[in-house]
């Protein structure tokens, strides 16, 4: 593990999602002021008084372009809830600009925080007592029975094996720099100067095109590309309305135009969903005919997500073993609609279909409905990549790890191009290498001494 | 045996390798009387392996154990035959110095040193068993019944530990260079609880220099630029006289008559149990191993001015001798060699190193503490390091005394032992650059300004030879101080630049800034702005040239180790009950319990510790304290 998370600078929405005009995106850590520094323009908060509340803006440092208007509290430890320096940013409500505002906050400094650690630092600063604490044990508990299933679940196989790769390519690096060190009076290849350069520039450039796809925010900045589908009639359209009468606070809707608007956002289990083509579900009912499957392919292509209803009332038809045909490689959850009347549809019937991505749901009791939300939340919490299996980076945590990885990379090139020792310039270069592993969870520290003794033939 | 009761001392150190050394000399020099028993006195410091102090990691490790005030350092600088630094080419960081060693001088110097203090007595004999009461080691019992009471014992019993050597077909029980081996202390050990290990290692046969024919083998001659291991050794002591090694490499003949003869090797019958080490493999393991090298590099290294032995660097083997013979005579400049000792394998006894506190100190048994090879280490470094760490915690304990402990972040012996007594090893560890995190902070340049301090708190720097380090010190900060005050216009220095093929400065800069610039040298920066007022030595302009070239690097470094700093001063309390604690994970809970790390950041950085056990402990050490304040 890094041996340095336990007092790192954390951060998280501290609201319930998707309630309220206003969110919060809390920071605690010593370097809280820092981070907020970079992000916010306004007055000079290091130089505020403790405890007040400032008006300003956040603005992406890259772009410096605006990102939301907002009130920052600055409170200065150690009177403040984890008797660290907290800040807190007021923000718009939404879950694309809270989203958007903590993933600049992840990218300058903070870390995602863990379930319970704003509590579990305020216990172990001595600001709560032991009944308090013993709650906070559950969380971290409770976490710790899913740590391994996290640890081996959590990401997605292709971007698992990107990173994996990317590191193996960084650590042959590493090594060749190593040995050189070690064991100077070896005659193994000498590491240029140029090698370095090609590894950092090639996997720099992996790490862009990851990024680019986080940028493009498919998930935390504009939403999961959803598409309801399903044939005529099996109650598309109450599930929306489901999805969208559960949503109290609806993100964005494009002001000033009519339901032929393709987009429409909703927030299911603190996920926001951008739902692709509503205008075709709203228009069904009258028009059957014209909307049929030729319309939800082209749903089925823009979407990263599929749910696709199928009236569990009857048999199978036609029409919908073409819609399991043509969503089979995308993410997708089955949703045996009309559970409230008697089945004609089992599981059995779908021997392509894994058991725990159908959900039985009904359009008419809303039975079913939360189910269907955990589903997407526990989608989401694991990343999801797009159909054409490129690779994609859907959670701020992983964001962030890339965005320190790129900068470690930029870090390489200047060294490089100021003519730095090898052996310096190696010190972003492993960092780079210890943020990807924590992408993946392998941070083991004796990799490169393994590497080292299987890669070159040394030693008295 | 009829006991007997003999001298009590202060502290009793068994084994005068480098390890026991440098433990007996620190607790002597500490105020203790000390008794230092070995097997052999003509043995003390020997060298039974390469004839070769220091390289990188290595020679680090030597200023550092210098900077403590130990004798390595001093003892090599008055024995070398060749000094050379290694890494010239690199950052700072890397460079390493090495001295090929006189190896009898070596051992000479270093017995006349230990036998000149005051404080300290040897004593040939054979330790078989130590004094226990309670779980606290009293003493030790020696071979001829000798008992020798002591506040605190150290054991340095190096490769002598049950130790068999293994050529061929032949092995026998042996310590190393055929010296008696100790066997009953083994059996002592076990008895008192220790979990011992096998491990092996080896060395590589010697030869006449007189049968080598150098014109076929490439000249490695020591360097002109002055440079020694000891902060007090002065420049002008400089040997000029150097004797070079030898470099020629192995061939596909070589390479033939080893894969022909692999079924009478030790290392692939079966015979070889112990546990050697990667880094240092045999010859007929690398090509084995890497089967499609057609050469590896061989060095002919003298082992001193009196004698006309070479040592065959990198050409370790425990082949039947007359394999030895053959293989010697296929390589370019050997084929008329003779060969004077046959290369060894030998097997030994060593303590699973996690048994141990990061003092050095048993968890077994109290006031008994072990190191060097004992521990799992390879290397008369790696020995010396933790023998003169085990010396000062003996010696600090003998006296009622806090505990001494280097954290990674202050030196390569911090980053030893905690490997040792965190991790445990499964192979001889050797200390390699990339085990140190921290290494553009761990530098062998700045051993003294990162270590003079605490050998000076602990008595064991001299007042004379601190006020040297503190003016050094100061004429660093000084002058760094300075450079950063003086101002250089771009119209000063656009020739310069132009010269150099880079484009002018647009405004001014600090001094400070210009020589941070990779083509600007110290002496490049002093033709733009006036001399320090003080003449500077060289080894002051060589810390501010470091210290502001490589700032950014420096800072970011020291920033980890800030981050770190809260997570070290978290301690786990001694009597923690792991069994108490709920939550943890299994492999974190048996992890844990076994090597009861002393802090927080001790215990992150065992492997299969995760961050949610980190967190269960600390908020269960913390409800401890509230429960105290305030009973539930």
């Amino acid at each position: 593990m890094p041996a340095t998370t336990e007092f790192d600078t954390i951060a998280a929405i501290s609201t319930p999602p998707g309630e309220g005009a206003i969110s919060i995106v809390r920071i605690s850590g010593e370097d809280s002021l820092k981070v907020i520094g970079r992000i916010f323009r306004g007055n000079d908060l290091s130089k505020v008084p403790s405890h007040t509340i400032n008006y300003g803006h956040i603005k992406d440092p890259k772009t410096n372009k605006n990102v939301d208007e907002v009130m920052v509290s600055v409170m200065r430890a150690p009177k403040t809830y984890t008797c660290e320096d907290i800040i807190e940013i007021n923000c718009h409500g939404g879950i694309v600009a809270t989203n958007k505002i903590l993933s600049l906050v992840l990218a300058n400094g903070a870390r995602m925080a863990e379930p319970g650690e704003f509590t579990k630092r305020a216990f172990l600063n001595g600001r709560v007592d032991l009944t308090e604490a013993e709650s906070v044990m559950d969380i971290i508990r409770s976490k710790t029975d899913r740590a391994m299933e996290v640890a081996e679940g959590q990401l997605g196989g292709n971007l698992h094996k990107l990173i994996k790769d990317l590191r193996q390519d960084i650590l042959e690096a590493l090594a060749q720099v190593e040995v050189n060190i070690d064991y100077p009076e070896y005659d193994e290849e000498q590491v240029t100067a140029d090698m370095m350069r090609d590894k950092a520039t090639s996997v720099k450039k992996e790490i862009q095109k990851l990024l680019k796809t986080a940028q493009q925010g498919k998930v935390l900045r504009n939403g999961l590309a959803t598409a309801i589908v399903g044939r005529p009639n099996v109650g598309k359209s109450s599930i929306l309305n489901h999805l969208l009468q559960e949503d109290k606070a609806i993100v964005t809707d494009v002001a000033g135009t009519t339901r032929d608007v393709l987009e429409e956002y909703v927030n299911v289990g603190g996920v926001p969903l951008k739902l692709v083509d509503t205008a075709g579900i709203h228009d069904t009912d009258d028009k059957v005919e014209k909307i049929g499957v030729e319309r939800s392919r082209q749903a089925i292509h823009k979407a990263d997500l599929i749910l696709l209803v199928l009236d569990a009332s009857q048999p199978l038809t036609a029409e919908d073993k073409e819609l399991l045909t043509a969503t089979e490689n995308k993410h997708r959850l089955i949703l045996f609609n009309k559970s409230d009347l008697p089945a004609a549809l089992t599981i059995s019937d779908l021997p392509d279909v894994a058991a725990s991505d159908v959900i039985k749901v009904s359009g008419l009791t809303g039975a079913g409905m939360e189910d269907l939300a955990a589903k997407i939340e526990g989608l989401f919490n694991q990343g999801i990549e797009n159909s054409q299996n490129d690779v994609m980076v859907t959670n701020a945590r992983q964001i962030g790890l890339l965005e320190s990885a790129d900068q470690s990379l930029t870090d390489v090139l200047n060294g490089l191009d100021q003519e730095m020792p090898l052996d310096l310039v190696q010190i972003d270069m492993t960092e780079c290498w210890n943020k990807l592993g924590e992408i993946t969870g392998d941070a083991a520290p004796d990799e490169l001494i393994t590497q080292l003794f299987s890669q070159f033939c040394l030693g008295k | 045996m009829k006991e007997f009761d003999a001298h009590d001392y202060d502290v009793v150190v068994v084994g005068a390798g480098h390890a026991g050394s440098e433990a007996a000399l620190a607790a002597a020099r500490m105020g203790n009387q000390t008794l230092l028993i070995t097997i052999n006195l003509d043995m003390v410091a020997f060298m039974p392996c390469n004839p070769s102090v220091g390289g990188p990691a290595k020679g680090v490790v030597v200023r550092e154990v210098d900077a403590l005030g130990g004798e390595m350092g001093r003892n090599i600088d008055k024995t070398y035959i060749q000094m050379r630094m290694l890494n010239t080419g690199k950052g700072p960081a890397v460079r390493a110095l090495r001295a090929q060693a006189d190896k009898n001088a070596y051992h000479r110097s270093m017995k006349a040193t230990l036998e000149a203090e005051p404080n300290l007595t040897l004593r040939q004999g054979m330790v078989d068993s130590l004094i226990v009461e309670d779980g606290v080691c009293k003493g030790v019992v020696t071979a001829t019944g000798a008992r020798y009471h002591a506040k605190t014992v150290v054991l340095t019993a190096g490769t002598s530990s049950r130790g068999k050597i293994i050529i061929g077909e032949l092995t026998y029980s042996s310590g190393p260079n055929n010296s008696i081996p100790s066997i009953k202390l083994s059996e002592n050990l076990e008895q008192n609880g220790f979990k011992l290990r096998r491990f092996k290692t080896g060395t590589p046969p010697r030869v006449d220099g007189n049968t080598i024919d150098f014109d076929k083998t490439i000249e490695q001659p020591g360097d002109k630029e002055v440079n020694h291991f000891s902060f007090e050794t002065p420049d002008s002591v400089y040997l000029k006289d150097q004797l070079s090694c030898w470099m020629t490499y192995t061939n596909p003949t070589t390479h033939k008559i080893i894969r022909d003869n692999l079924d009478r090797a030790p290392m692939f019958t079966g015979v070889i149990k112990g546990v050697g080490p990667r880094y240092c493999p045999s010859i007929e393991d690398k090509v084995v191993r890497f089967a499609d090298k057609p050469r590896h590099q061989i060095f002919l290294e003298p082992e001193g001015r009196d004698t006309d032995e070479y040592y065959v660097g990198d050409f370790s083997t425990s082949m039947p001798e007359e394999i030895q013979q053959k293989m010697i005579h296929s390589v370019a400049g050997l084929e008329h060699a003779h060969m004077m000792r046959p290369g060894y394998a030998i097997e030994y006894d060593v303590i699973e190193p996690w048994q141990l506190h990061p003092t050095l100190e048993t968890k077994v048994i109290k006031n008994l503490y072990t190191a060097g090879q004992m521990n799992g280490t390879s290397g008369y470094e790696e020995a010396a390091g933790q023998g003169i760490m085990a010396g000062i915690n003996a010696a600090l304990r003998a006296q009622g005394k806090e505990p001494f402990v280097l954290k990674r972040s202050d030196a390569y012996i911090g980053v030893m032992i905690d490997d040792l007594v965190t991790k445990g090893t499964n192979e001889p560890y050797r200390l390699l650059t990339s085990r140190a995190e921290y290494r553009l902070l761990l530098r062998h340049d700045n051993a003294d300004l990162r270590l003079t301090e605490k050998g000076h708190d602990l008595g064991l720097i001299s007042d004379e030879r601190y006020a040297k380090f503190v003016a050094k010190r100061d004429a660093i900060n000084n002058e760094l101080k300075r450079l950063d005050s003086i101002r250089i216009k771009p119209a000063q220095v656009k020739d310069f630049l132009l010269e150099k093929g880079k484009s002018p400065l647009k405004d001014g800069v600090l001094a400070s800034e210009f020589l941070r610039r990779p083509e600007v040298s110290y002496d490049d920066l002093l033709k733009f702005i006036p001399a320090s007022p003080e003449p500077l030595d060289r080894r002051v302009i060589e810390q501010v040239e470091i210290q502001t070239k490589y700032a950014g690097y420096i800072k970011k470094e020291l920033a980890q180790v800030d981050k770190l700093k809260r997570s070290e001063a978290k301690k786990i309390p001694d009597n923690i009950d792991y069994d108490a604690i709920d939550g943890l994970a299994t492999e974190a809970h048996q992890k844990l319990k076994k090597i009861q790390p002393e802090t927080i950041a001790q215990a992150m950085r065992i492997s299969g510790v995760n961050p949610a056990d980190i967190a269960i402990l600390s908020v269960y050490i913390q409800q401890g304290k509230i429960a105290k304040v305030k009973p539930a």
